[in-house]
């Protein structure tokens, strides 16, 4: 009964929350309204929906013996209490994703994206994360592309192998190039940043040598040191002889990213990515939970509006409407093909019980779009012309502060120079003009949070300290992609001369570390000379990569169920996946036929190389000019590609859904046949 | 003991009972125990094996961690 009350009392509160959003229009609008409305509606999401497809589609069985408890082997498998499990799950799948593609998709106003970021988590994101959990853990801890060879056939899991490694390649890019925006000309971000690097050896040493396995001893001196590199930073920042040191252009920051990830991937994991990882979680954590906490004592107004002209595709950050391309740049944090991964790794093979798979799959999730919420938040507080001076890139604005705020205040958004030099000098930053990429912009709207929070005298304290925490992850998640891409070279080399598959042998570690860095080097590369900031057009690939991973993780969902007793619950994975491949396709399409030059990737590339021919460029833009018309060449051609996988996974199974609606035969299930469970509920596991 | 005494005392049993849970989860979720995990159960289960030490333990365990997909965007 109490049940009852509370689910109808959210029920009213998140719909009165959600209308009011919806219908709030010319008038400033509270980040209370938002964050009411996104919590009431992932309670509800959890409570009704994800309760209803564990008992009803995915039938979980709480008697059903799991691997955990089957295969125990008191490490890897380990039947484990469920908020553990979430935890641990959670700080899995939380990265750099929904703090950037929240932020760019700001430029359409609030509304498109919280709204695409509620609906696609209880419907799309959660859904999936869970299903794929609970898949997974019912086949021993099987792996998404394990799962795409025994459950669809071969083509499943080369799709799945080849999605996985392109995904990895543009993501590391994008991620460096955003790392590269937050660091050229700022020596305090520059210098904390690269602090980070000994401070991660110092514990990694620490914990090797020293005390073996202490974590939290080793995370707690890491944190210290990370925290002395902040206000070291702030105090170099202050020398005039010492801040040239670590005052770099984007070109060479980038070379710089390109020779540290290729020495992050061929160094031991104790001395550089372990301890790094330990850092970034704690780090990661602590700065979600003081986010809300800030975001609910200030409760600030947002400034943007809930709907811009730029709906209609001429927007700065990116071009394209808001139909597909909201979609698309948001990702991570409404649905991410990429935890499909996650949820088919280490997560399964610790859940101590299969009810487990709501709170640990569909709840992380949940999570994790409200952090995507809090992102959309930071990015609509600023005053709008402010987000765009900080976010466009010098070839839309105008490459002098004047132009930029003139073109900028033309569209309707007034910001001056003046305006944007004391933001600035607040941040203790030169210039926030054309600071690409969404961090920064972040970085800002979470500072002045933070600073009216905690006191405002220490805004350029919190700014870097923001830059700080961002930086840290996102070079975390590139350390471990890039790993894991090697990984994944050496297994597929390894197939044409045995000895390049053997995962210790030097040589082979330099080749296939020195192959993904190439290629994800290539793109950040090529990101950084392009006068429009490289975002632009990196983004929306890193998006199609992921959505399309998604529908692979989808169609093996759906198929699993369609061969279950109750063909027609796979409509739970249906839609999601209906919905991604229309999103998906419609925005590769335009991407690659599109005659408008800030969309179309082969218009864009023509039209460069007829101002080219006719010698209409200026020369420092002419000099780069070839290689940006390869480029957008090439990432339209991996449009292309992406949507063909796409396609393929998707006819792949609809032959098996034919096939077993016919009642001819399909690929047998790979289920694991049931055991009982032997664990007294629960109680063994809490620790 | 009085009365309020007896109060005091069982307050500072929970409070320490609350901390020793909180530490215990901590622990346990950062992995800082591990390998006592490890032990624990290898005693139980494989009484007669070989037991790894902690060092070669732990550094087994970051291996496996990282040979995985076990960071995400």
């Amino acid at each position: 009964m109490l049940k009852k009350i509370v689910g109808l009392m959210l029920a009213v509160i998140g719909g009165f929350a959600v209308a009011g959003i919806a219908l709030h229009r010319h008038e400033p609008i509270n980040a209370l309204w938002i964050v009411t409305a996104a919590v009431c509606v992932y309670l509800l999401g959890y409570r009704v929906y994800a309760a209803w497809i564990a008992t009803r589609v995915l039938r979980v069985d709480p008697t059903r013996a799991t691997p955990a408890e089957r295969l125990n082997n008191g490490r890897d498998f380990m039947p484990t209490h469920r908020a553990i499990v979430f935890g641990h799950h959670f700080a899995a799948i939380a990265g750099p994703g929904p703090l950037v593609g929240p932020t760019l998709a700001a430029q359409f106003g609030y509304l498109p994206g919280t709204l695409w970021i509620l609906v696609g988590a209880v419907f799309g994101g959660c859904v999936q994360d869970m299903t794929i959990l609970l898949l997974s853990t019912r086949r021993d801890g099987r792996s998404l592309g394990q799962m795409a060879r025994d459950e669809l056939g071969p083509l499943g899991g080369v799709a799945a192998l080849i999605g996985t490694l392109l995904i990895m390649v543009i993501l590391s890019a994008v991620l460096g190039l955003v790392i590269v925006n937050v660091m050229k000309h700022s020596p305090w971000a520059t210098a904390t940043v690269l602090a980070t690097i000994p401070a991660a050896i110092i514990v990694g040493v620490y914990l090797r040598v020293w005390r073996p396995g202490r974590v939290l001893e080793g995370t707690v001196l890491g944190v210290v040191l990370v925290l002395l590199a902040l206000l070291g930073g702030g105090w170099l920042d202050h020398q005039p002889q010492l801040r040239g040191l670590f005052d770099y252009s984007a070109l060479t920051l980038s070379g710089i990213i390109i020779a540290y990830g290729f020495f992050a991937a061929i160094l031991p994991v104790w001395l550089l990515l372990a301890p790094r990882d330990y850092l970034s979680t704690f780090l990661k954590l602590g700065t979600i939970v003081l986010l809300a906490v800030a975001i609910v004592i200030t409760h600030p107004q947002i400034k943007m509006p809930a709907i811009t002209p730029f709906v209609d595709g001429t927007g700065p950050l990116f071009g394209g409407k808001v139909f597909p391309f909201v979609f698309i740049t948001i990702a991570c944090g409404a649905i991410s093909g990429f935890h499909a991964l996650i949820a088919s790794g280490t997560s399964p093979k610790l859940i101590s019980n299969e009810t487990d798979v709501r709170l640990v799959g569909y709840g992380s999730m949940a999570l994790e779009s409200f952090v995507a919420i809090m992102a959309l938040i930071a990015a609509t507080l600023l005053d709008p012309g402010v987000f765009f001076a900080i976010n466009t890139g010098a070839g839309v604005v105008g490459a002098t502060p004047e132009a930029a705020v003139h073109t900028i205040s033309g569209w309707g958004f007034p910001v001056t120079v003046e305006q944007m030099q004391a933001l600035a000098a607040s941040m203790g930053e030169q210039t926030l003009f054309a600071r690409t990429g969404g961090a920064p912009s972040l970085a800002v709207g979470m500072a002045s949070i933070f600073g009216s929070t905690f006191g405002q005298g220490l805004l350029a304290l919190w700014y870097h300290f923001a830059i700080m925490f961002e930086a840290v992850f996102l070079l975390a998640t590139l350390d471990a992609g890039t790993r894991v891409g090697r990984f994944m070279v050496q297994d597929v080399l390894g197939r044409a001369w045995e000895p390049l598959g053997r995962t210790s042998w030097y040589p082979s570690v330099l080749l296939s570390s020195a192959v993904i860095v190439t290629a994800w080097g290539y793109f950040l590369y090529i990101g950084v000379i392009d006068p429009n900031g490289g975002v632009n057009i990196l983004w929306p690939l890193f998006g199609i990569s992921n959505q399309m991973l998604a529908a692979i993780a989808l169609s093996i969902a759906t198929a699993i169920i369609i061969k279950g007793a109750r063909p027609r619950y796979a409509l739970v994975t249906l839609l999601p996946l209906a919905w991604l491949a229309l999103v998906t396709t419609t925005a590769a399409w335009q991407k690659i036929t599109s005659p408008d030059v800030r969309i179309g990737l082969f218009a864009a590339a023509n039209d460069l190389a007829a101002k080219l021919a006719a010698g209409t460029l200026p020369p420092e833009r002419a000099a780069v000019a070839p290689q940006l018309i390869f480029n957008q060449r090439l990432d339209a051609w991996l449009a292309l590609l992406f949507t063909t996988i796409l396609w393929l996974v998707i006819l792949d199974m609809a032959r098996i859904c034919v096939r077993r609606l016919r009642g001819q035969s399909v690929p047998a299930s790979s289920e694991v046949p049931y055991r009982e469970s032997q664990l007294k509920l629960l109680a063994q596991a809490a620790p | 003991m009085n009365a309020p005494a007896l109060r005091m005392h069982h307050g500072a049993a929970a409070v320490t009972q609350c901390a020793r849970r909180g530490w215990a989860w901590l622990r346990h979720l950062s992995g800082d125990d591990a390998y006592e995990r490890y032990r624990a159960h290898q005693l139980k289960r494989h009484p007669g094996c070989r037991l790894m030490e902690r060092r070669a333990f732990f550094e087994e365990e970051q291996r496996r961690k990282w040979s995985g997909v076990s960071r995400c965007c």
